[in-house]
């Protein structure tokens, strides 16, 4: 599982039950974001834990916070789903707003490396 | 039938910039080219214009932070750039005559960010709704409510807006007023003031 622009690149490691989002993402509303909430669905389905790795996501807009914050309800309504995010206290959207994503889901592990 | 409109000012800011020695301006056609290549074009500026303010910014190591200065300031204006102008579009006429603007002025501890777009009266009616439920309600719980809206899946949560004042303390001001008298459009002018 991967897309690739030369934007942005998003891929699924089985091996470590981690999707990796790379680049800048600044997609046109939810519609455009629906192939990676696919992917980051696929994903979900194969694991139990699950980590989300966004350390070199330098750039996300506001459409993908959303698509990001529907993608934690579902993890939060599937239940049985441990989730850890991977962001980084080098990338300021990112120190900014991951942690909102914890009001959604407070058993979230948030890590900043 | 043509319908008057009054100025509508909105937010805890009033619409007046102070002169300053360094700005820009940025106009675009709201229909000169399909969306898709203009929304590219709009990432590109926003990124041009985080760059370009931080230059004014030394990049010397912040003890609290791992971001030093110059970074913070080149990515904060970049998104709240992305975001002001991501919504012109989404609240702009397609046939309108005006263009969407966007102007950044440089303080010594402050970047004002001015951006225009023009508007029908019910586009326009529908966000100045949403801006008097953001005014007149905890800041918290509004976000916090917004976001859980977001989450599962319903639209115009206006997380962009939400973002810049909850996590970037944005400060704002919401201009609406018709672009002429009896005008079917109304001219939408956000004031965000940024502190850096």
């Amino acid at each position: 599982m991967e897309i690739k622009t030369d934007e942005y690149a998003i891929w699924y490691d089985s091996a470590i039950s981690t999707v990796f989002v790379q680049g800048f993402l600044r997609l046109d509303g939810m519609e455009e974001y629906q192939p990676i909430m696919d992917l980051l669905m696929s994903a979900v389905d194969q694991a139990s834990t699950f980590t989300l790795n966004l350390e070199n996501l330098e750039f996300l807009n506001s459409s993908g916070i959303s698509m990001l914050s529907m993608f934690v309800v579902k993890i939060r309504e599937k239940g049985s789903v441990q989730m850890v995010l991977q962001g980084s206290d080098k990338v300021l959207w990112q120190t900014k707003s991951l942690k909102n994503l914890k009001r959604l889901m407070p058993a979230l592990t948030l890590e900043y490396n | 039938m043509t319908q008057t409109y009054a100025i509508h000012m909105l937010g805890n800011l009033n619409d007046n910039i102070p002169a300053s020695d360094e700005y820009l301006t940025l106009n675009f056609s709201p229909s000169s080219s399909i969306r898709k290549r203009r929304w590219g074009n709009y990432g590109l500026s926003a990124d041009f214009l985080g760059d370009y303010f931080a230059t004014f910014f030394p990049g010397d190591e912040d003890t609290n932070s791992k971001i030093n200065r110059k970074d913070a300031v080149k990515a904060a204006v970049s998104f709240v750039a992305n975001e002001l102008l991501e919504n012109a579009v989404k609240y702009s006429n397609t046939s309108s005559s005006y263009p969407i603007t966007i102007s950044l002025h440089l303080y010594e501890q402050k970047i004002i960010f001015h951006a225009t777009n023009c508007s029908n009266h019910e586009t326009s009616r529908r966000y100045e709704e949403f801006v008097q439920e953001l005014i007149n309600t905890d800041l918290d719980k509004f976000y916090t409510q917004q976001l859980e809206k977001t989450a599962m899946g319903g639209g115009g949560s206006c997380m962009g807006i939400l973002t810049m004042i909850n996590d970037y303390g944005a400060q704002f001001c919401w201009k609406f007023q018709p672009v002429a008298d009896y005008s079917e459009e109304v001219q939408i002018s956000v004031i965000a003031h940024l502190d850096v």
